[in-house]
C-alpha cells in the first residue's frame, strides 16, 4: 500500500514540476506577447504604451507557430529531413574524428611530458584563436563541400576533448600509479585499469563541451556555399523573415544538443556505479 | 639462516628541482633480514625510511649499493616483492575482490584463477563476506586488510610493509597489529615493516633496525628477544618497556643532535 501524500510526490519530484512550470510559464509568455494579451491585459494601466507589449508574429514568431511549422516541415512535407540528414552527418564524422584523435591525443600528453612540451604550444594557441577565423583557409584549401564543414567541426571539438584528456590524466592518484608499478603492470595494462577509469569522468565532460561547440560549427560552417543542412535553412529563412522556421531549425539543433549530452551522461552513470552516491556516508 | 633480503651500501642521492642542490637522503644502508624473519626500521620522520622500502621494492633506483634478493640483484619491482602501500591506495572503482586480483593480473594469471586464489586470501585476512564490496563501504582498518590480501596473494618472498597502520585510530591500530602476527604467522612470509611507532615495532618484530634522521644511516640493530605468540598485554610488560626505552633514547638523542646543528 503506498500512503505517500501529495505533497511527499511534490517534494520527491521538486525539479521535474518547479522545471516543467517554468519552462511552461516561458511558453505561456511568448505566446502571450506574440497574440497581444499582455498588451490588451496591461491597456487599462498602463494606456498607450502598453502597445509595446504587443510583438509581431513575424520577429519572435510563437510557440503555436514553431508547431505548427514543424508538423508541416517534418509530416507533411518532410522537407527538414535532408537538412538533418545533411548536417548529422557532418555532425557525427567531425565529432567523431575528434573523439578518436583528441581523447588518445590528450591521453599520451597527460601521461608522457616531453610529448606534452611538443603538443602545448599548438594546444594553447589554437585555444587562445576563435578557430572559425580558420574558415576561409579551409575554403581556400579544400573548397565549400562536406569536407569543409567537417574540418571546422573536428577543429572546434577537438580542442576541449584533447585539452580535457590531458588535464585528467594529470589528475589521476599518484599512489594508484605506484601500486601499478610496484606490481609490474605494463604500460597497457596501467592505461586500462588506472588511467582510463580515473580520467572518463573528464574526458566525458570534454566531450559535452564539445558537442556544445561542433553545433556552433555546423551553423558557421554552412554558411559558405551550402545548399542543404540545418545550419543553411535557419540561415535562410532568417533572410526571407520566416520566423517560424527559424525557430524550428533552432529546436532541432537544441534537442538534437540535449540528447548527445544526456547520452554522455548515461554513459557516465553507467561506468560510476563505485562512486558514493551524494549524501552516502563514507 | 640465510639472509632473504641483503642490502649493501644502499645510498640514495636526488637533485632538489628548486635550489639544483644535491641531497643525500640514504647513506650507506647496509642490512639483511633473514628468511620467516619479521624487521622493522624505525627512525623519525624524515629519515628515508619509506625511501629506503621503494628502493628495496625497485621502484627508485640506488645512486650506489645494491638490493639482493635470495642472491639475485634487483633493480625494478618484481612478484618477489610485495608492497603492502601506506595509504591502502585501493582502485576505488574495483571490488574488494578484484583489488586483491590486480596484482596476479599484473602478471598475466586467468581470471579465473586469480579470483580463486585472491577469495582465499580475503578470507584469510577476514574479510569474508565483504568480497563485493566497494572501499568507500569499508572502514580504514577493513582498507587496510585489502591492501595486505592483495600483497599476500602474490605469495612473494618478501613483504614490504609502508606504515601501513599510520592513518588509523589507536584502538584499530592495536587490534590490527595483533591480527597481523596472526596472518604472519599463518603465511610465513619474510617481512620489512616500516613504522615511526616504537611500540608497534617492538610489538611486531624479532629485530628492530633504528634509523637516524638525514641522511637515513643505520644507527642500531636491537633484537626483541620475546617469545611468540605475543598478545596486546605484552604492551605492559617490564621488558617490552625496557626495550621501547632504549630505542626512545636512541631517537631521542638524534633527534636533540638534529635540532642543535
Amino acid at each position: 500500500m503506498n500512503s505517500r501524500s501529495i505533497a511527499d510526490i511534490c517534494r520527491d519530484n521538486e525539479r521535474l514540476i518547479i522545471g516543467a512550470s517554468a519552462f511552461a510559464a516561458f511558453l505561456v509568455m511568448w505566446e502571450g506577447f506574440s497574440r497581444g494579451w499582455w498588451a490588451t491585459l496591461l491597456a487599462p494601466l498602463l494606456g498607450e504604451s502598453a502597445r509595446a507589449l504587443a510583438i509581431k508574429p513575424i520577429f519572435i514568431s510563437s510557440p503555436t507557430g514553431v508547431a505548427q511549422q514543424s508538423w508541416t516541415m517534418f509530416a507533411i512535407t518532410g522537407e527538414i529531413w535532408p537538412h538533418i540528414a545533411q548536417s548529422g552527418g557532418q555532425l557525427v564524422v567531425g565529432l567523431g574524428a575528434a573523439i578518436v584523435v583528441g581523447v588518445p591525443l590528450g591521453l599520451a600528453a597527460g601521461r608522457y611530458r616531453t610529448f606534452s612540451y611538443i603538443l602545448d604550444p599548438f594546444l594553447s594557441a589554437l585555444n587562445a584563436t576563435p578557430q572559425v577565423a580558420f574558415l576561409p583557409l579551409f575554403v581556400m584549401w579544400i573548397g565549400t563541400g562536406f569536407w569543409m564543414r567537417v574540418l571546422i567541426i573536428f577543429l572546434l571539438a577537438v580542442i576541449p576533448i584533447t585539452m580535457n584528456a590531458l588535464a585528467a590524466v594529470r589528475t589521476v592518484d599518484p599512489r594508484l600509479l605506484k601500486v601499478a608499478s610496484s606490481f609490474g603492470a605494463t604500460e597497457l595494462h596501467t592505461f586500462r585499469t588506472i588511467i582510463a577509469p580515473s580520467a572518463l569522468p573528464f574526458i566525458l565532460s570534454g566531450m559535452r563541451l564539445a558537442v556544445g561547440r561542433s553545433m556552433i560549427g555546423i551553423v558557421v560552417a554552412e554558411l559558405y556555399g551550402s545548399a542543404t543542412g540545418i545550419g543553411i535553412m535557419i540561415n535562410m529563412a532568417g533572410a526571407s523573415f520566416d520566423t517560424d522556421k527559424v525557430f524550428v531549425g533552432v529546436l532541432v539543433i537544441v534537442i538534437a544538443g540535449l540528447l548527445m549530452t544526456e547520452g554522455l551522461r548515461a554513459i557516465e552513470r553507467r561506468f560510476d556505479g563505485w562512486r558514493p552516491a551524494i549524501g552516502d556516508n563514507m | 639462516m640465510t639472509p632473504k633480503l641483503v642490502a649493501k651500501d644502499v645510498c640514495l642521492e636526488y637533485r632538489q628541482p628548486r635550489t639544483g642542490d644535491r641531497l643525500l637522503a640514504l647513506d650507506r644502508i647496509s642490512l639483511s633480514v633473514n628468511e620467516g624473519e619479521f624487521v622493522s626500521i624505525v627512525g623519525p620522520s624524515g629519515c628515508g625510511k619509506t625511501t629506503f622500502l621503494s628502493v628495496v621494492d625497485g621502484l627508485l633506483p640506488a645512486t650506489s649499493g645494491e638490493i639482493i634478493v635470495d642472491g639475485l640483484r634487483v633493480n625494478k619491482p618484481g612478484p618477489d616483492r610485495a608492497v603492502v602501500f601506506q595509504d591502502a591506495s585501493l582502485l576505488p572503482w574495483r571490488t574488494v575482490l578484484r583489488n586483491v586480483c590486480y596484482g596476479l593480473e599484473c602478471i598475466g594469471v586467468r581470471a579465473a584463477e586469480a579470483r580463486e586464489r585472491a577469495m582465499k586470501f580475503v578470507q584469510m585476512v577476514g574479510l569474508d563476506g565483504f568480497e563485493n564490496s566497494y572501499p568507500y563501504e569499508l572502514s580504514g582498518g577493513m582498507q587496510q586488510r585489502v591492501n595486505l590480501a592483495r600483497a599476500l596473494v602474490m605469495d612473494p618472498k618478501i613483504l614490504l610493509m609502508d606504515e601501513p597502520f599510520a592513518a588509523l585510530d589507536a584502538q584499530t591500530r592495536e587490534y590490527m597489529q595483533e591480527e597481523l602476527l596472526r596472518i604472519w604467522e599463518q603465511a610465513n612470509k619474510t617481512v620489512l615493516f616500516i613504522t615511526h611507532q616504537i611500540d608497534e615495532a617492538i610489538f611486531l618484530s624479532d629485530r628492530v633496525i633504528v634509523f637516524s634522521a638525514r641522511p637515513g644511516r643505520v644507527r642500531e640493530h636491537v633484537t626483541v628477544d620475546i617469545e611468540r605468540p605475543r598478545s596486546l598485554k605484552l604492551k605492559r610488560d617490564p621488558r617490552f618497556h625496557a626495550l621501547e626505552d632504549r630505542i626512545w633514547s636512541l631517537i631521542h638523542d638524534d633527534a636533540l643532535v638534529q635540532a642543535r646543528s
